[in-house]
């Protein structure tokens, strides 16, 4: 792994952000008509009443933090010191900052999305592997259909099918919510029991498209590996096919799946997101929802930017992982 | 003309024609995606002979109306014929879908063709822009997009501005094309012949990209129908459009899952699924081609 | 014959094209002693490499083996069950594989690669034993023991070459099948490759075939050379003879093209193209491009005859007739020693 190689994807970990901070500056500003957070304002202020009140200590707060008075170019000088300060600002409803907003919601979104990710990922690789070795059981080759019915349909959509068939035809999963109204948060067994049945779905939703995804992915691959003269060379020498399969085959077949997996997180964070508005899962999908149809701007930015900036991390650990795992990158060539 | 000829002409055109024929349902995949697609894309002309496009707006009959015999898929609870709506709203989703990918297809194309053709400077340009910008979930700039408009979210807005985001996946693609077709000879070949940048990149670079083309195309339509569904079932697409996920969303709204109005959102579930797996099997069915492999599934 | 190791008898190997059935290996008979090294030389297309993966049995679909017999110490090879086949990989017959480049894998340590042959094969040994006969093994082909540690790619392909010859002796098996095992190495390395090969096959007391196109090499290594064309086995003869008096059309004139014994460029020289194995020629497959063609050798394929010096060839040119009035060729009333003609 050379320096080169570093700066380079550290470089483009700074502009994913620095152009998402500025597209969610520059897109209100460009909409036809007035700057539509400016409208918020006024047309909250004009409320009147305790909320009326409320909203016009934010707005002028807001006035005086982020300078709307002054030229443009200060403006987004302003706007991205405090993004880089994670500063999103206060919410337009709730009148709550937007850092606590996203921070009780982000765990349950964490939950979800890492666990249905991991699960899926590894599950997705295995049956892929599977699926595409020549030599594997008949009846597991013929996953691929299953699979590609299932990576064939979005998250969300997949989602619904399953409300129908386990909430509302079948009553097994509790529909929407994080978990039973009712029930106290907190470390006990109850809530624990209800945080799972509630999160079966969505869960499930997510798992089963991106495992299809993934299957496929490792189909393609672990075929394409086949005709590899190593391959050749290890059933020449009479290895066992057990070991062919996994230590030849899918061990070199796992690199270019986890490229694949850096590559498809942008659509695994949307999918989450739209899972959540469906179920009404209590995490920041269904959060940024609700901000979106209450036009409250600075969730919106700041659920948004979050989002983008996870996903800029995660692609970088990826990216600086990578060449360690693979031995060719590793060590250069001595000899 | 005398007739042997006319025979041995006739007999060359039929089994090229045949070959052609067969080639097509070799590929079965792409053979059955193709039909599938097309069979969708019918839905909106020849349905439109059996029913009044125009019931797809509320108040056109009875509310939330289980399916009879007048009403094919019943109404909502708007009133609106879902029947109706499908017919309408088919073709409305597969024109962003379709606009959408090519946009994106030609921006990518074009800026993927100049990368890899021109190279140096611009070619790290647009590299670095397209490593960027795949890291950014379109949904997301869709709906930075769709709440600064305020509900003035068009179907051409939407195709646009997915367009702008999807334009990576073919840029990658014709790029390494390029940069491959170029390292072979009968480029230099052409040149030295006396053809021109821009005749060489026509006919030799150009025919030999089409699979590859077409592959990006239909990867980019199947962005631009993810995230222009995602956008409308969060609520985000055009209000009035009878679109399949404006259809979905206005079902979840009015809870329609749970109060059993299966009639409300399956069919438009349906449609996008029949149409994800049509655009899935011509994927499949193109990359086998532009790749083919040793193994062949099902 | 008693001292025979490994004995083919009418192998066949087609593939089952859309167009038709390929016959890359047609109807092929040797014999292979204990300690002798035969060389295989062919033209691409030939068949050499298809014979060589039918040995091992290891030919997929769309090929198939359709026929004939692999005795290698009397067990017919193409009857034995998967496992049992598998198991005699390596113990009893191994491949050296053509252009080792890629013939490792990618991920995993040489001395793993090596110690998997091992494993597979019911060796038992604690992890500093494998570790320690790794190391030893590497000797015996001239590396150094840190190689063992190494990824092929810190290799060289003169290194890599060597690796894969270690793997393919270190069970001790009877026959040992060298794939244009110099192929893709300069000259200097070739050599130190050979010699290993040499050495190596001397303390086994194993059987080599050796495939390749570079005659240079094949004299100076091998004691038998069989010639292949269009699937079947034109000659087979010992070196000198087929570099002196070589019988066969096509023998003649792949020695008559060889500038010098260190060529590597063998077939400039011979008209024609390799012929179609789709619509190979009827008769004899050599026919269209035979300086000495007759008349019925587009018709009859003539079978592999062993002449009174020992050496084999198929080829009408050598039929014998009892009537020597007739010149051979002629449809006369001559009996020619003619195999039933095949299509």
């Amino acid at each position: 792994m050379t320096l080169d190689y570093v700066i380079r994807r550290v470089g483009i970990f700074l502009l994913v952000i620095w152009v998402a901070a500025s597209i969610n500056f520059f897109i209100p500003k460009l909409a036809p008509g007035q700057d539509p957070i400016v409208g918020a304002l006024l047309e909250a202020t004009q409320d009147g009443g305790v909320a009326g009140d409320a909203m016009v200590e934010i707005a002028n707060e807001y006035k005086a933090r982020y300078g709307l008075d002054k030229p443009l170019w200060q403006q987004y000088v302003i706007y991205l010191g405090a993004m880089a300060q994670l500063d999103f600002g206060v919410s337009f409803v709730s009148f709550s900052s937007v850092n606590e907003i996203i921070l009780t919601r982000l765990p349950w979104t964490l939950g979800l999305l890492g666990t249905s990710t991991l699960i899926g990922f590894i599950a997705g690789s295995i049956l892929g592997a599977f699926i595409g070795w020549p030599y594997s059981p008949r009846f597991l080759q013929g996953f691929i259909v299953p699979s590609f019915l299932f990576s064939a349909v979005p998250p969300y959509l997949m989602g619904l099918i399953l409300v129908y068939l386990l909430a509302v035809t079948f009553s097994v999963l509790p529909y929407g919510g994080g978990y039973e109204p009712g029930v106290i948060q907190g470390w006990n067994f109850e809530f624990f029991i209800s945080v799972l049945t509630h999160a079966a779905l969505p869960a499930m939703a997510l798992v089963v498209t991106d495992l299809g995804v993934r299957a496929l992915v490792m189909r393609g691959t672990i075929l394409s590996l086949f005709g590899e003269d190593y391959i050749k060379h290890a059933e020449n020498r009479g290895l066992k096919g057990w070991r062919i399969f996994a230590l030849y085959g899918m061990r070199n077949a796992l690199l270019p799946q986890l490229t694949w997996l850096a590559l498809s997180l942008g659509f695994v964070a949307g999918g989450a997101i739209v899972v959540e508005a469906v179920f009404a899962y209590p995490g920041l999908g269904s959060a940024l929802l609700q901000a979106i149809h209450g036009f409250d701007y600075p969730v919106v930015f700041g659920i948004v930017f979050l989002i983008i900036l996870s996903i800029a991390v995660m692609t970088l650990i990826l990216d600086l992982v990578y060449p360690l795992i693979d031995p060719r990158i590793k060590y250069g060539k001595k000899s | 003309m005398n007739l042997p000829i006319l025979i041995k002409r006739s007999a060359m055109i039929q089994k090229r024609a045949l070959d052609g024929v067969r080639y097509l349902t070799e590929q079965r995949m792409l053979f059955i995606g193709l039909c599938v697609l097309l069979s969708l894309a019918l839905i909106g002309p020849i349905g439109s002979l059996f029913i009044d496009v125009t019931l797809h707006r509320p108040l056109s009959g009875a509310f939330s109306a289980p399916p009879s015999s007048t009403l094919p898929l019943g109404t909502d609870t708007q009133g609106r014929n879902i029947f109706a709506v499908i017919v309408a709203g088919v073709p409305l989703t597969l024109k962003v879908a379709f606009l959408a990918g090519s946009l994106g297809l030609t921006i990518g194309a074009v800026l993927g063709f100049v990368a890899g053709y021109v190279g140096g400077v611009v070619d790290t340009v647009i590299r670095t822009a397209s490593d960027v910008l795949i890291t950014i979930p379109t949904i997301l700039i869709l709906v930075v997009v769709a709440v600064s408009i305020k509900g003035l979210m068009s179907i051409d807005a939407m195709a646009i501005t997915i367009a702008l985001m999807a334009w990576m996946g073919p840029a990658r693609v014709i790029r390494a094309q390029v940069l491959t077709l170029r390292e072979k000879a009968y480029v230099d070949v052409s040149k030295a012949s006396g053809m021109n940048d821009f005749e060489v990149m026509w006919q030799e670079l150009l025919p030999n990209m089409l699979p590859f083309l077409a592959a990006s195309f239909v990867n980019a339509v199947i962005i631009a129908v993810l995230s222009a569904v995602g956008l409308q079932a969060l609520g985000l697409g055009p209000t009035d459009a009878p679109t399949m996920g404006m259809t979905i969303h206005w079902a979840l709204e009015h809870g329609a899952v749970l109060a059993g109005m299966w009639w409300w959102w399956m069919p438009p579930l349906t449609v996008i699924m029949i149409l994800f797996i049509g655009l899935y099997l011509v994927a499949t069915g193109l990359d086998e081609i532009a790749n083919p492999r040793i193994g062949h599934s099902s | 014959m008693t001292g025979d190791v490994l004995q083919v008898k009418g192998l066949q190997v087609y593939y089952g094209t859309r167009e038709g059935q390929v016959n890359a290996v047609n109807d092929v008979s040797f014999t292979l002693e204990k300690d002798e090294r035969l060389g295989l030389v062919g033209e691409s297309g030939s068949g050499k490499t298809t014979l060589a993966t039918a040995l091992m049995r290891l030919i997929k679909a769309p090929g198939q083996i359709k026929g004939g017999e692999v005795l290698l110490d009397g067990k017919d090879l193409l009857k034995l069950s998967n496992e049992k086949m598998r198991q005699a990989r390596s113990t009893e017959i191994s491949m050296i594989p053509q252009g080792a480049m890629n013939s490792l894998n990618p991920v995993m340590r040489i001395r793993d690669q090596m110690i998997d042959t091992l494993r597979d094969h019911g060796v038992k040994r604690t992890k500093s034993e494998f570790r320690k006969w790794a190391a030893e093994l590497l000797e015996r082909v001239g590396l150094p023991k840190e190689v063992a540690g190494m990824y092929p790619h810190e290799l060289s392909g003169g290194m890599k070459q060597r690796v894969a010859i270690a793997t393919g002796i270190c069970l001790n098996p009877k026959v040992i099948i060298a794939d244009e095992p110099t192929s893709a190495l300069d000259v200097v390395v070739q050599r130190e490759v050979m010699t290993t090969l040499r050495l190596v096959q001397k303390e086994l007391g194993a059987s080599v075939i050796m495939i390749g196109h570079d005659m240079g090499l094949m004299a100076q290594f091998t004691d038998r050379i069989g010639v292949m064309y269009a699937g079947k086995l034109v000659e087979v003869a010992s070196v000198r003879d087929i570099f002196n008096k070589p019988l066969h059309p096509y023998t003649q004139l792949l020695i008559a093209s060889l500038p010098s014994l260190e060529a590597k460029e063998v077939f400039r020289g011979i008209p024609g193209r390799t012929p179609s194995l789709l619509n190979p020629p009827p008769g004899c497959g050599f026919h269209p491009r035979c300086p000495k063609a007759m008349e019925h050798c587009s018709r009859l394929v003539p079978a592999l005859q062993k002449m009174a010096t020992g050496q084999s060839v198929a080829c009408h040119l050598y039929d014998e007739t009892t009537d020597s009035t007739d010149s051979p060729g002629t449809s006369g009333n001559g009996e020619l020693k003619i195999a039933a003609p095949q299509h």
